[in-house]
């Protein structure tokens, strides 16, 4: 066609304008670190692992070997973490934060359902690590170690393996079946596990040629405390009895229990005691509901279960068949002070749970390694004084939960390898957390949480049977996809949509994002504040 | 075949015989029975396939024409007077554009006052425009200009105003021989546009121009015109071999061979013009007339070769540049340079008939030179009624020379009678 | 394209894409094959609403039409920042007449295809608000009355943007403009009686009318799916937001659109034969201010003191087309 001279025009011949040089600051795609991943003790990539589940389908086992690529037990986590990643989540700022915790226990049910494996270890390096304990921080290890090549063998003093997963935890909030399926996955990559074989002497230990140990000894003793008691009366300590009950000797603990504790540990005692049969089940706290450690899920649950809270009191007395407590009130401090105030409880059982320890015989008189109030101190590298003595768990100091265990586990296999391979410990790249303010949440679709179900209370009292139901795969995606993606591009086609000039390029195949054309960017800025999850921002151009 | 009827109606079934794909217009008088007509040829299925859009203004109706023509439509309109300056923009913008559209404009007065009947005023009012103006002396030749008009506006693309005397010949029956369908098809190639907009070929019509480039743009446009001076003599000889009569052209002599006194004169006038001429051929005196068939663009070389001996040049218009003076008499000048006295008569404005005694008077005045060539005469005009008018704005006012200057021309014509 | 029904996919249909929905049931502007009507290297500001809303609603009519869709476009920002001699932004076949006649060339297009039976190609005729509700109605209305095969968007951006920013008929009362300064005792512009062409729209009882915004990309091309699924006259009221006559941030050009519809002041809807069928609920209702505020041409509402009378008048405003056109469930007749 003819085309008469400036009158008429090529189309797309503006594409020679390059209006990027109008810019001042420029748009950047960055990622930031999301308060899940952040939250994890486990470092689990949970925002990755959930992005892979909102596919649905073939995505579950794409986000269960995410989850595995950094923890072991999906199955287990999805029933007794305490999900920080929760607590985190900026969906909470929203609605109500997403359901992590129940999504990943779907993914673990879904893999043991199927039979998915761990990835295989690696080619062998010809070097051999010790673990001792069985617990989830030793079979976390033990896993990790196997995937750098390394020949693990676990040293229990225990008949089963599991540790405090199966002697602390009751089977209502982790089935064994479960606990053994994903305790076998990590077995089957060719752990050695010795049971019944506690290693008394670390250094005698590593003497039979290891090269380096991981010592993950659980807190399984009570703590003990002073209560005046009379002849009859029936003291018992939690941990012993939750143990006894996995090995089989049910206790009797009679009609009236007293559970004497504020923990975790107690909850479980008093719930265990309302399944064995007593009638009330009572939990005595020195201090307030507001100052107890037990986490909320914990307290709820067995308050649905009957369990009664006697707060701000003491055991002063244990007799046959009744207790004496003294009301204790706060100072200005918010410390519990006693009032001289004393009362009577009918109670044919004190169960103690004032907490627990480790038995640390295993390192005295080892070079190197300190110990200091009950627990051994390591490196951030989790390494002990002692050069190739590496520890995690219960009996280092931090919090002592099945979560931390596992990212103890994990972070000194991998510094374990590390040091084995003479290189520089593993660093994790410091990113800018994602908070609430970087979102623009206008964009999600409101979408409250869903709920797992639970049992009928009066029907889980009287049996073992797990409280907390799965999720089916329709609500387990549901949830999953109330993921913000905070930080990190979900592939939404915001910035591709809504740039004015066309200078956002989506590069098309799946994972590969997009990249600003700086040719015609102008640096508008529309993109990082219609950029649902933050992961935009605008750097000044140098000018 | 000759017919007696109406002038609308043979420009209107000559129209359609053009196949125009896209009629948009807008009724205004004396162009409304053309697109009456048009509209029953459409209504009743004798012109298609042909879309007829009745639209809310004639803006609207230029700019429809601009987007059908721009469309690869062959499209038409009509208007007259106060229609043709409330498209003023359009008519700018389609000849800027370059599209070919054709329009009929019935000529007539603009006011204030409001007046309905025949003048150039609207025509010369947008001599300028960038449309090619051609002027038609009767129905036989406005209805030849038409089919004229398609073929050059389409060879070159521009737009094209046929100016035809609103009433005089819009109403007029005479007869004409309107052509054939047939005839037109065999003459005028279907429309085959220089640019169109078609998804197939995508192009971006009606950039905006800055200075680096527009100057080069008026230029092209000019040159584009002037192409047309080239083009508008063959087209109408074409049009002779085809149609067995001549219609059209740039300039047309009448008995100017010998002549020492030409009026020269635009339309339908020039019938009037003819006769007077003939008259006072009788009588000795050798005059001649010269109908200018097109204004725009302005045939300079045809008048000066057409008017080389001429040593006196009366150019009666039926319009005028108020506060200036002739507008095509200035033309004139142009194209003749110095030599012959040329006088600027404006005559039939508003609809007042030019008769023959009143032309066979001022002529006799021009050749007795008591017509004064500097000034500009105002045909048969009431002077008792104008000199009463500014006498009475006079008391009002302080007069200065210009307007002194006025009331003595007065003065002199009103002392002799008519 | 219709709404979809999809719920919870993580983002919904509130952004642009979504890779867990059908591929059919993406946006236009999702793909990577998207016309992109309007290219890159165009001269719009920073942040033009008008840019984007133009290439939202083009890219849609030309998904919708397989690609044949032809254009007229009025004087205006739109026109002036995408064809400056020599290089032209679009990539459709386009053409720019006068300000004030868009609609009747784009009618002129869509008789010039039906006269050459090439009614498969649509026209589409566009403008912003001064080319459209002021020196553009006469021919708009013509087009609506005459139910000519054209879809005609108006771009609105509340004023005059490339002369300078001036009023138009669409500038909301208060505002400032050039020619309507905060000065005097009333200041910024005056309250008028308002002009809404979609309502003007509606009484023609055209096929089809509606208003979007460039906040919600769906919707927005929802309306211009729907729009090409009908023939006649069709009328699509576009609201842009201007950074430059606005003095707005040049990011805040979506966020203005959504406040614009969730304060109630810019009702987004759809009518057919004159009825409304259609009306985007409000979703989280804000106070007029959180509108205002981020906007210069309000800052004299705020400075050196709030003028809550002012500020008052203009929350009534949107309360009135909240009860008018029921934007929250409950609330008003919806009776328009």
């Amino acid at each position: 066609m003819e085309r008469p001279f400036a009158i008429t025009l090529e189309v797309g011949s503006s594409l020679a304008n390059k209006t990027g040089t109008w810019r001042t600051e420029r748009a950047v795609y960055i990622d930031r670190m999301p308060p899940c991943n952040d939250a994890c003790p486990a470092r689990e990539d949970v925002q990755r692992w959930l992005y892979e589940a909102e596919e649905g389908g073939a995505g579950y086992e794409r986000a269960w070997r995410r989850i595995v690529a950094d923890n072991p037990f999906p199955a287990v986590m999805g029933r007794v973490c305490y999900h920080p990643c929760e607590t985190a989540c900026n969906r909470g700022e929203l609605d109500q934060a997403v359901g992590i915790n129940s999504v990943e226990r779907f993914l673990g049910d879904v893999a043991i359902e199927h039979g998915w494996e761990l990835p295989a270890a690696a080619a062998d390096t010809g070097k051999r690590v010790l673990v001792v304990g069985a617990g989830p921080s030793g079979l976390a290890a033990a896993y990790f170690l196997r995937r750098h090549g390394h020949a693990v063998t676990i040293r229990e003093a225990g008949p089963m393996s599991g540790g405090m997963m199966r002697f602390g935890i009751p089977r209502y909030r982790l089935p064994r079946e479960v606990l053994e399926a994903e305790v076998a996955r990590i077995l089957d990559l060719g752990v050695e596990l010795e049971l019944d074989r506690k290693v008394t002497d670390v250094e005698a230990a590593m003497g039979e040629g290891f090269d380096a140990a991981f010592l993950a000894v659980g807190a399984q003793i009570g703590k003990r405390a002073y209560v005046p008691a009379g002849t009859a009366a029936h003291v018992i300590d939690a941990v012993s009895m939750l143990r006894g009950l996995e090995a089989g000797d049910e206790p009797l603990l009679g009609r009236r229990v007293a559970v004497y504790g504020g923990g975790d540990t107690a909850m479980d005692a008093a719930r265990t005691a309302k399944r064995l049969g007593a009638a009330d089940a009572v939990v005595v706290y020195r201090r307030t509901r507001e100052q107890m450690p037990a986490h909320d899920v914990e307290l709820e649950e067995a308050e649905e279960e009957g369990v009664m809270m006697r707060w701000l009191s003491t055991v002063r007395r244990a007799d046959e068949g009744r207790l004496v407590l003294e009301r204790m009130e706060l100072d200005e401090t918010g410390f519990p002070q006693p009032t001289g105030e004393l009362e009577e409880l009918e109670a044919d059982a004190l169960v103690l749970a004032l907490g627990q320890e480790c038995d640390l015989s295993l390192v005295e008189g080892v070079a190197g390694i300190e110990v200091d109030d009950g627990v051994v101190g390591v490196g951030p590298n989790m390494m002990t004084g002692h050069a190739g003595i590496f520890a995690g768990g219960d009996m280092v100091p931090a919090e002592r939960s099945v979560t931390v265990a596992i990212g103890h586990g994990r972070r000194a296999a991998d510094n374990v390898d590390a040091w084995l391979r003479g290189a520089a410990a593993p660093a994790t790249p410091e990113r800018e957390l994602a908070g609430f303010e970087t979102l623009n949440t206008w964009y999600y679709a409101d979408a409250p949480r869903t709920r797992r179900p639970r049992l009928d209370a009066v029907r889980r009292q009287s049996n073992f049977e797990e409280v907390v139901q799965g999720h089916d795969a329709s609500t387990a995606l549901f949830e999953a996809r109330r993921c913000l993606s905070c930080g990190n591009c979900f592939s939404c086609d915001n910035c591709y949509g809504v740039c004015p000039d066309n200078a956002v390029v989506k590069l098309g195949r799946p994972g590969e994002r997009y990249e600003i054309d700086y040719d015609y960017c102008k640096g508008c800025g529309i993109c990082v504040a219609e950029c649902p999850s933050g992961a935009i921002q605008m750097v000044p151009e140098e000018i | 075949m000759l017919e007696q009827l109406e002038g609308s109606q043979a420009i209107a079934r000559t129209v359609a015989a053009c196949r125009p794909e896209v009629i948009s217009a807008y009724p205004i008088s004396p162009q409304t029975h053309i697109v009456e007509g048009l509209s029953d040829l459409v209504r009743a299925g004798d012109l298609a396939p042909c879309e007829y859009l009745m639209v809310e203004s004639e803006f609207g109706a230029m700019s429809a024409c601009i987007g059908a023509s721009a469309a690869g439509a062959r499209a038409y309109t009509a208007t007259a007077s106060q229609g043709l300056l409330y498209m003023a923009e359009a008519l700018y913008n389609a000849s800027g554009l370059g599209l070919p559209i054709v329009m009929t404009l019935a000529n007539r007065a603009i006011g204030a006052p409001i007046n309905i009947w025949n003048d150039h005023s609207d025509a010369m009012s947008q001599r300028d425009s960038g449309w090619i103006q051609l002027y038609a002396e009767t129905n036989q030749e406005a209805a030849d200009l038409h089919v004229q008009a398609f073929r050059l506006a389409e060879r070159i693309s521009l737009p094209v105003m046929v100016c035809m005397d609103g009433f005089i010949l819009t109403h007029a029956y005479e007869e004409v021989d309107v052509p054939s369908p047939e005839r037109v098809d065999a003459y005028l190639p279907p429309f085959e546009p220089r640019q169109v907009l078609d998804p197939d070929e995508p192009v971006t019509i009606g950039a905006m121009v800055g200075p680096e480039a527009f100057t080069e743009v008026r230029y092209l446009m000019h040159a584009k015109q002037l192409e047309a001076l080239d083009l508008i003599p063959s087209i109408a000889g074409e049009f002779e071999s085809a149609f067995g009569r001549r219609s059209g052209g740039l300039v047309r002599g009448y008995r100017i061979e010998d002549a020492e006194t030409v009026v020269i004169a635009l339309g339908s006038v020039l019938g009037t013009i003819e006769e007077v001429v003939d008259e006072l051929r009788e009588q000795g005196v050798r005059i001649g007339a010269l109908a200018i068939k097109c204004f725009r663009p302005w045939p300079s070389q045809e008048i000066r070769a057409a008017l080389s001996d001429v040593g006196r040049v009366i150019v009666l218009e039926k319009a005028f540049a108020v506060g200036a003076g002739g507008i095509v008499g200035q033309n004139v000048r142009l194209a003749l340079g110095g030599g012959a006295r040329i006088h600027d008569v404006i005559g039939g404005l508003g609809g007042r008939p030019i008769t023959r005694r009143s032309l066979r008077t001022l002529l006799e005045d021009v050749l007795a030179d008591r017509l004064e060539p500097r000034l500009l005469h105002f045909l048969d005009l009431d002077h008792d009624v104008v000199e009463r008018e500014l006498e009475r704005l006079r008391r009002g006012g302080r007069p200065g020379p210009h307007a002194e200057n006025i009331v003595r021309e007065l003065g002199i014509v009103a002392a002799r009678p008519h | 394209m219709a709404e979809q029904p999809v719920k919870h996919y993580q983002v919904g249909t509130f952004v642009i894409g979504n890779r867990l929905l059908d591929p059919d049931q993406r946006s236009v502007q999702a793909r990577m094959e998207r016309s992109n009507t309007l290219t890159s290297g165009h001269r719009a500001c920073r942040g033009c609403g008008e840019a984007l809303g133009a290439r939202y609603a083009l890219d849609a009519a030309m998904r919708a039409t397989g690609g044949s869709v032809i254009a007229a476009n009025a004087t205006g920002c739109l026109e002036v920042f995408s064809t400056p001699f020599p290089e032209s932004s679009w990539q459709l076949p386009w053409i720019h007449s006068l300000f004030g006649n868009a609609p009747a060339v784009a009618a002129g297009m869509a008789a010039a295809m039906k006269a050459k039976g090439r009614e498969e190609v649509r026209v589409v005729g566009q403008a912003g608000d001064g080319g459209t509700v002021d020196i553009g109605l006469a021919c708009l209305s013509g087009m609506f009355e005459r139910n000519d095969d054209v879809l005609f968007i108006c771009y609105d951006n509340e004023g005059y943007m490339n002369t300078g920013v001036q009023r138009s008929g669409a500038t909301p009362p208060a505002a400032r403009t050039a020619n309507t300064k905060p000065v005097g005792s009333e200041p910024g512009n005056a309250f008028g009686q308002g002009k809404s062409v979609p309502l003007i729209a509606m009484a023609h009882e055209i096929p089809y009318v509606a208003t979007a915004t460039v906040a919600e990309l769906r919707d927005l091309e929802a309306k211009v799916e729907r729009a090409m699924e009908l023939r006649g006259a069709r009328y699509i009221h576009a609201f842009v937001p201007c950074p430059l006559g606005w003095g707005s941030a040049s990011e805040d050009t979506i966020k203005l659109a959504r406040l614009a519809k969730e304060t109630g002041l810019f009702p987004v809807f759809a009518a057919e034969g004159g009825e409304v069928t259609a009306v985007s609920k409000i979703r989280r209702r804000t106070p007029v201010v959180e509108y205002l505020r981020p906007q210069r041409r309000f800052a004299h509402l705020f400075r050196p003191e709030e003028n809550r009378e002012v500020i008052d008048r203009i929350q009534a405003g949107a309360d009135r087309n909240i009860a008018r056109f029921g934007l929250i469930d409950g609330e008003g007749s919806g009776d328009v």
